[in-house]
């Protein structure tokens, strides 16, 4: 069992009582705190190194092959607890070389920034792994309508990752062995 | 009494020095703003202003980026942006007494320098004038009573803003500054005892005797301890410094007395805040701290010519900004006290110690006069 | 008209003008602020006088720490315009009102009776004001003399000190006194009673 030492509290001495070292002892330091090293960054020109795991703007992301993750399933959309994503589905022509066995995809994609908090759930929810928040932190704009990500703009944001998630690769070579699902 | 050409040339003269030093004395409050922010920030180990630039100065190579590192340049922006802000009256304020506090809080603050001596100056014989707008014989008690002035400013702007934390703000103000006053006369009296010699002609009320007492002896920081602690800790209180900054404490009453003003007029309050720092340390500096002669039982180094002058005042500055940095420097390291706290201060520990300090000072003095090798 | 005049003209208008309007104004706030501009010009004129100590005594003590306050009660106890409606001030105010009036008669007649003489030294302003001092108060100044000080009545502090601590010596102790009374009457009366709950 833990026990718990009271202490008894000493009364204050006569030099004390009058704060005066005590205030010289702050002084000191605050003075020697001057000339330490300033813990400021100048932002603009310097940039704040950011952690592996940053969330920042939500993106949408091509695979390795450059092609479109996103097959506009809408879950992110559903789980987006302030409602910032807008996506209108699209269809993937049939004759599709690139693209078989997909069959959706996002005619527009849109995120409101203003309304995004930044929470990841639509990364976390994403079957495709095809949205992300990567570390683009600064996005600002003049009026709501420039607030908005529509799908060019963020795919320009995600770009490709190199991630070794080929799903549909799969799914086409089973498909060409003869084992479909 | 007639009007001639040399009694207008003299008011011109002096209406010139009046507007030089008010000029100087804003200015100085204006940097001192700057140098809050910039101490206040190293001690927090952050920077501070260092992106205003002027567009030419900003292109000298070296000094140019120098300049703008220390933000030298930051109060001029600082006073453009108080001057281009949208005037903004609040509907429940009463407008005449709202419009005049923000006045009646500066003026004091740039009166009180009129009978500052800040350097001294030499004519062809080699004699010294000290060089002050007005050479009361009673200097110190006019600071006294326009300072005591000053506190109307502030109760003013909180009674005419007509919303509760303004007044408290202002009704702690008058309080306060009623309260210390009185501490920090009592502290001075030991000091002009000691100062005036008995049975000299001059007044020793007046800050030029003050300072000629200091030439070439102690210090009076020196000789009278105490005195300078209680003057120093209300003149803090009188200034509404951070220990003492009951009227605007920002995190009880949002911003205190100016809370309703915006804008021009809330750079008025700003200024005349700084100014009373300013002057408040160029008093303490005049009176405990040699005003412009050089180190204590050191005779000044510099010639008595206009050289000797010069240096006079550069090595008054130089103690004033000390005093000022020393304001800041307190500012951001100690924490506020409570209201009640800072009238417990005032009344029965300042006012105590002060009645004290003059007891002992008045036997030590009457002692010293009994024995005349010994006199100061 | 020469310089000192005008300025005298101006701060007596300034010191009556602020009085009149202090009893005039409906708001007790305007009209405290109107009385603090009626104190300052008098101290003005005090300072015309070459009274500087007393010029500065005035502001301090008047100007400086009894209005603020009596601006701090009125906001306190917030006063709206027109605070007398009590038959009973009206009356009070009236009785005050003849006093001083009366007290004002006293003091004409008797600076038109005792002080005949020095009219012809105001008029050229006051180049010389210990004298005109000494003219309006001879007795001081040959009781002083008098007594083998070589400090004549002039408005310089030392002589106020004097004054104080020598000739006015029991005025200034009973007026001490007094105020010691007031003291210790305000500290008794604002104390909490100890004995009962609730007091
Ligand atoms: S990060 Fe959160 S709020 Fe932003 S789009 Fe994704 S789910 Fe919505
Ligand atoms: S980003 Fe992911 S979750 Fe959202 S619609 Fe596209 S595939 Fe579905």
């Amino acid at each position: 069992m833990a026990k718990t030492v009271v202490l008894e509290r000493k009364p204050l001495s006569l030099s004390e009582r009058t704060y005066l070292p005590q205030i010289v002892t702050g002084l000191k330091t605050t003075f020697s705190n001057m000339f330490k090293e300033k813990a400021t960054l100048q932002y603009p020109e310097e940039k704040p190194q950011l952690p592996q795991n940053y969330r920042g703007v939500p993106t949408l992301v091509n695979d390795p092959n450059g092609r479109e993750k996103c097959v506009s399933c809408q879950l992110c959309e559903f789980v987006c607890p302030p409602k910032a994503i807008r996506i209108t589905p699209g269809s993937v022509p049939e004759e599709d070389e690139d693209r078989e066995h997909v069959e959706k995809a996002p005619q527009e994609f849109e995120i409101n920034m203003l309304r995004c908090i930044y929470c990841g759930y639509c990364q976390e929810v994403c079957p495709e792994e095809a949205i992300f928040l990567l570390d683009e932190y600064s996005s600002s704009g003049y009026t709501r309508e420039e607030m908005i990500n529509n799908k060019a703009k963020l795919y320009e944001l995600g770009g490709t990752l190199p991630d070794k998630h080929y799903k549909w690769d799969k799914k086409k070579d089973a498909e060409v062995e003869g084992n479909a699902h | 009494m007639e009007f001639n050409p040399e009694m207008l040339l003299q008011l011109g003269l002096k209406v010139l020095f009046a507007f030089t030093m008010v000029g100087a004395v804003m200015t100085m409050a204006g940097y001192s703003v700057l140098a809050e922010r910039k101490v206040s920030a190293w001690m927090q180990g952050r920077v501070g202003p260092n992106r205003t630039a002027l567009p030419f100065v900003e292109n000298i190579p070296f000094i140019g980026s120098f300049l703008k590192g220390l933000g030298i340049f930051q109060p001029l922006a600082d006073g453009l942006k108080f001057l281009f802000k949208e005037e903004i009256v609040p509907g429940h304020v009463n407008k005449v007494y709202y419009y005049m506090a923000p006045l009646v809080a500066l003026v004091p603050a740039l009166t009180t320098m009129t009978v500052l001596p800040f350097g001294q100056y030499y004519d062809e014989a080699g004699n010294s004038s000290p060089l002050i707008l007005a050479n009361l014989e009673v200097g110190i008690l006019f600071i006294f009573a326009v300072s005591s002035l000053g506190v109307y400013g502030i109760v003013l702007a909180g009674w005419s803003s007509n919303s509760k934390y303004p007044f408290l703000g202002g009704i702690r103000s008058s309080a306060q500054m009623i309260s210390y006053e009185l501490a920090m006369g009592l502290s001075l009296l030991p000091v002009f005892l000691w100062v005036s010699v008995p049975g000299s002609e001059a007044s020793a009320l007046s800050l030029v005797g003050i300072v000629s007492s200091q030439n070439d002896s102690a210090w009076l920081l020196l000789i009278q301890p105490v005195s300078a602690l209680i003057f120093l800790i209300a003149l803090f209180a009188e200034t509404n410094r951070l220990p003492f900054d009951m009227p605007e404490s920002e995190t009880d009453l949002v911003g205190g007395f100016h809370t309703e003003y915006g804008s021009f007029k809330f750079g008025i309050f700003f200024v005349a805040e700084y100014a009373h720092i300013v002057v408040g340390s160029a008093i303490f500096t005049t009176i405990f701290l040699g005003g412009w002669h050089f180190l204590p039982w050191i005779a000044d180094p510099w010639p008595a010519t206009w050289v000797g002058t010069l240096l006079g005042i550069g090595w008054f500055l130089a103690k004033t900004a000390f005093l000022i940095f020393f304001f800041i420097w307190i500012r951001w390291t100690i924490p506020r006290f409570r209201y009640d706290q800072v009238m417990s201060i005032g009344w029965t520990k300042l006012l105590p110690l002060a009645l004290i300090n003059l007891i002992v000072y008045v036997l030590l003095v009457t002692w010293l006069d009994q024995t005349p090798s010994a006199t100061p | 008209m020469s310089g000192p005049d005008l300025l005298f003209y101006f701060f007596a208008t300034l010191s009556l003008g602020g009085g009149l309007l202090m009893v005039f104004s409906r708001h007790p706030v305007s009209a405290a602020l109107f009385m603090i501009v009626s104190l300052v010009g008098v101290a003005s004129l005090f300072v015309l006088l070459d009274a500087f100590f007393l010029a500065i005594l005035q502001v301090l003590v008047y100007a400086g720490a009894v209005m603020v306050l009596f601006l701090f009660i009125i906001m306190l106890l917030d006063v709206g315009p027109g605070g007398a409606k009590a038959s009973r001030l009206k009356f009070l105010s009236g009785v005050a009102g003849l006093i001083s009036v009366g007290l004002l008669v006293i003091l004409l007649l008797d600076l038109s009776l005792g002080a005949m003489e020095p009219s012809d030294c105001s008029a050229d302003g006051c180049e010389d004001c210990s004298e005109t001092s000494a003219f309006a108060w001879p007795e001081i100044r040959e009781e002083t003399a008098a007594n083998g000080n070589s400090l004549v009545f002039s408005p310089s502090v030392k002589a106020f000190g004097f004054g104080l601590l020598a000739k006015y010596m029991l005025p200034l102790q009973v007026a001490g006194f007094l105020l010691l009374a007031a003291m210790v009457g305000v500290i008794i009366l604002s104390r909490k009673s100890t004995g009962e709950e609730g007091g």
